[in-house]
């Protein structure tokens, strides 16, 4: 089970290897992508492990370094799975971990993988809502969205809600048949997490399930390859994709769409921790204290459909429903209950 | 003479008494020590209740959180599922942002949560979750563990669910409590500080108000002590008062027989000076006379000492016995000067007193008075020279009345004015003349009795001004 939020055919910095497999025989951190700032054989340096691909870290990074240019960086990226397990399984010194998969880092925080973060004035600044004790802050939050073709739908008649999504679909199964995609919740964490925080606001999900499914829906492991077919005509219609990713992308293809659902908008924070195994945990603060300070949330904000946790998030503001952090979260890792809620999907997806 | 600088100087109040431990610095710090165990107490009273009520609302909220895990267990046939609502989890964590663990056990198998969860020791029966303190990964949780019989695989099968909690909540609140208990413990001792003081003080007010109340007393007021003081101070002024009325009865009994000794000599006194002026008179011999000039003189020295006795004693009586009323001192002196006329004239002396227009009346005992008075008239005679005139004025000043007695004599020396008051003491020049040292005293005693003032002053050109002073009535 792989779960990637990076989008491949972006500038690629510097490519330490695809798949790369570290010397340790049991370690298996595969490395997606590397970026080194100043000198790499400098003495203190700073290690991230992150999911956030090199484009869209590269803003913050670089002008931490510009601020910071004593320190070097190191910046990994992995999938979300992947991080996971180098923190929590072999210890990895890295000294922050930031990454989307909210339940992971709070699996990681509740069985004491990380490590206490000092009080200090930008961090008490993060609403409660975006951190989680003194373990895990929010850096980010971006809303899960739809996309669609544009053209898909006719003038006036782009869905600004799911129920207008099924009313459309309905309206016209021919057009749309095989041509709507959504993650698959059995190989992406990231689609697992998504569809179960939708199942739990209400029954809509469930009768969007069943709408796509006997669509012949098509199911995705990551964000960037359902924005390639997106872009190819090949589908019309992505459900529950990955705001920053979307906006990027829309921002450079015109025949893109991306609606924020007005009835309700998930909003993820992409958030960090300091690991037990950091090596230099100092060098992690004074990245956290950059990421809130005025000069970071700019960063940030640099990216399309990313907003800092410091500032106001876009969309409707009634409709914005952040995923909680807290450990209400484990529940989405529990194996039973993803069991469960996997064969009610297939039975929505593979109707006779 | 006696010494003059200490006895007198010091006030017949302060006797020299032994000091044992303050009473008042005793009951201040019993109260204090009170009130500092009342605090703690206050506060570790405070503190395990809140303790004990968090504890309490998380265990329930715990309770219920491990039955919901496990009543969402589910069996199909030879599968177990699972409906683990994620706002059970959340809930646990609500309250201090708390870690959370579970795990469930089939058939002593972990399916789904934490291995890292330990079981309780015995294994829970009944529909009541079993709580229990474990560590998960080095963290002290509390835990709670249920059994639950479910249909698997076509068999009764016992479930196990374990549910665990960080207590970070539950600790910060009762910090937060204890903080709060602490600051109202100190709150109450600060407060019980100046209570106490108070407390101490008004308890003690009553010893220090009968106290001044004796302290204030004239030198001869030797009545019973009336103010109303609480029972706890009963004894204490009852033995008091028990003192005082022996005090008096042998204060009194010596004055009777000072009395009754006095008035015993003088008959005889009186029969040996007759006796003596008869054989002065059918003497011939010169120096026969001279002895008898002198058994006479000595007689007279004798009788006067013996009615100024009695005077004293009638004076200490009376001054306690308080007997009042209005006496003009117009009519007073007219007798009294009349009465002393023959006295002065006998030694060559005129007695100059003019009665003033408008009685002067005071509030007083007459008998008193005019004993005082006399006494000052008497002084006045005696240490005059032959020729001289004594002057006696009447008149008012301001709220009293005032008596002055002028004369020509040989007059006090400064240094001996102060010292001239009490009983038998005499001025250091008139050694040659008879006098018991009682005169001035009882007329100090009775200006004192009436609230009156008495002086002695030099007389510009010789002699002394003895003034009385008595409230108008």
């Amino acid at each position: 089970m792989r779960r990637s939020l990076s989008s491949p055919g972006l500038i690629r910095v510097l490519i330490v290897g695809l798949a790369l497999v570290l010397a340790r025989p049991a370690a298996a951190l595969v490395v997606e992508e590397e970026f080194v700032l100043g000198p790499a054989d400098a003495a203190p340096v700073l290690r991230i492990l992150s999911t956030t691909d090199v484009s869209a870290a590269r803003p913050f990074l670089e002008a931490f370094h510009n601020a910071n240019p004593d320190l070097s960086i190191r910046y990994t990226v992995a999938s979300t799975i992947s991080a996971y397990e180098a923190i929590a399984d072999e210890q990895l010194p890295f000294d922050l971990v930031i990454s989307s998969a909210m339940d992971l880092q709070m699996k990681l925080a509740n069985d004491g993988h990380a490590r206490p973060i000092p009080h200090s004035a930008a961090i008490d600044a993060v609403p409660h809502t975006a951190r989680w004790r003194d373990l895990i802050v929010g850096i980010s939050v971006e809303p899960v969205v739809i996309v669609v073709r544009s053209g898909a739908f006719a003038q006036g008649k782009v869905p600004r809600t799911r129920r207008e999504l099924i009313d459309r679909l309905r309206e016209d199964p021919e057009r749309f048949r095989g041509k709507v995609g959504t993650y698959d919740p059995a190989t992406s964490g990231a689609g697992y997490l998504f569809a179960s925080q939708d199942a739990a606001f209400g029954s809509t999900f469930w009768r969007l399930a069943e709408v796509i499914g006997r669509l012949d829906a098509r199911l995705y492991c990551c964000s960037g390859a359902m924005i390639n077919d997106l872009a190819d005509g090949r589908l019309l219609v992505a459900y529950n994709l990955v705001g920053s990713y979307s906006r990027a992308r829309a921002a450079e293809d015109p025949r893109l769409l991306v609606i924020e659902p007005e009835d309700f908008t998930l909003q993820l924070l992409r958030t960090a921790l300091v690991p037990r195994s950091a090596a230099n945990p100092d060098a992690a603060l004074r990245m956290l204290e950059f990421l809130l300070s005025e000069r970071g949330v700019t960063a940030i904000n640099l990216v399309p459909g990313q907003s800092s946790v410091l500032s106001t998030p876009s969309g409707r503001p009634g409709a914005s429903r952040t995923i909680r952090l807290d450990p209400g979260l484990l529940a989405n890792l529990d194996r039973i209950r993803k069991d469960v809620f996997l064969r009610d999907w297939t039975a929505a997806m593979v109707q006779p | 003479m006696t010494d003059t600088a200490a006895p007198r100087s010091l006030p017949h109040r302060l006797a020299a008494v032994s000091l044992g431990g303050s009473l008042q610095r005793k009951l201040i710090w019993q109260f204090l020590a009170a009130a500092a165990v009342a605090a703690l107490t206050l506060f570790l009273a405070i503190r395990v209740t809140a303790d004990r009520a968090a504890e309490a609302a998380q265990d329930a909220v715990l309770a219920a959180a491990t039955l919901a895990l496990s009543e969402g267990l589910l069996a199909e046939d030879d599968q177990l599922d699972m409906d683990l609502p994620a706002t059970v989890l959340s809930m646990l964590s609500a309250m201090g942002e708390d870690h959370v663990f579970y795990r469930v056990v089939l058939r002593g198998q972990t399916v789904t949560g934490y291995e890292g969860l330990a079981l309780p020791d015995t294994i829970p029966t009944g529909n009541e979750p079993l709580f229990y303190e474990t560590m998960v990964n080095g963290t002290p949780v509390r835990a709670a563990s249920l059994t639950r019989a479910i249909l698997f695989d076509g068999a009764q099968t016992e479930v196990q669910v374990a549910l665990a909690q960080t207590r970070h909540g539950q600790a910060a609140i009762a910090d937060a409590i204890a903080w709060r208990a602490g600051f109202l413990g100190i709150g109450f001792f600060v407060l019980a500080v100046p209570m106490s003081l108070l407390a101490a003080r008004a308890i003690l007010g009553p010893v220090g108000e009968v106290a001044d109340g004796v302290a204030r007393r004239g030198p001869q007021d030797l009545r019973p002590v009336a103010e109303s003081v609480p029972p706890e101070l009963a004894p204490f002024i009852a033995a008091l008062n028990g003192f005082i009325l022996r005090l008096r009865l042998a204060h009194s009994r010596t004055e009777t027989f000072i009395a009754e000794a006095a008035h015993h000599i003088r008959t005889p006194l009186s029969a040996i000076r007759a006796e003596a002026e008869v054989a002065l008179h059918q003497a011939g011999d010169d120096k026969i006379r001279t002895r008898l000039r002198r058994v006479i003189r000595s007689a007279e020295e004798c009788s006067r000492s013996a009615s100024q006795l009695m005077d004293h004693a009638l004076v200490m009586s009376r001054s306690e016995q308080e007997v009042r009323g209005p006496v003009e001192l117009g009519t007073l002196l007219d007798g009294l000067v009349a009465s002393m006329r023959p006295t002065a004239e006998l030694r060559e002396l005129s007695l100059h007193w003019q009665r003033p227009e408008h009685p002067v009346v005071v509030l007083g005992d007459r008998l008193l008075v005019e004993t005082a008075l006399r006494n000052i008239l008497d002084n006045a005679i005696k240490y005059s020279n032959p020729d001289d005139a004594i002057d006696v004025l009447l008149d008012v000043s301001g709220r009293m009345a005032r008596i002055s007695v002028l004369d020509r004599g040989r007059g006090i020396a400064r240094a001996d004015l102060a010292s001239l008051a009490p009983r038998f003491q005499r001025g250091e020049n008139v050694r040659d003349i008879v006098g018991s040292g009682l005169g001035l005293t009882m007329v100090t005693e009775v200006s004192d009795s009436h609230d009156g003032v008495f002086r002695l002053d030099p007389r510009e050109g010789g002699g002394t001004c003895a003034v009385l002073c008595l409230p108008l009535a």
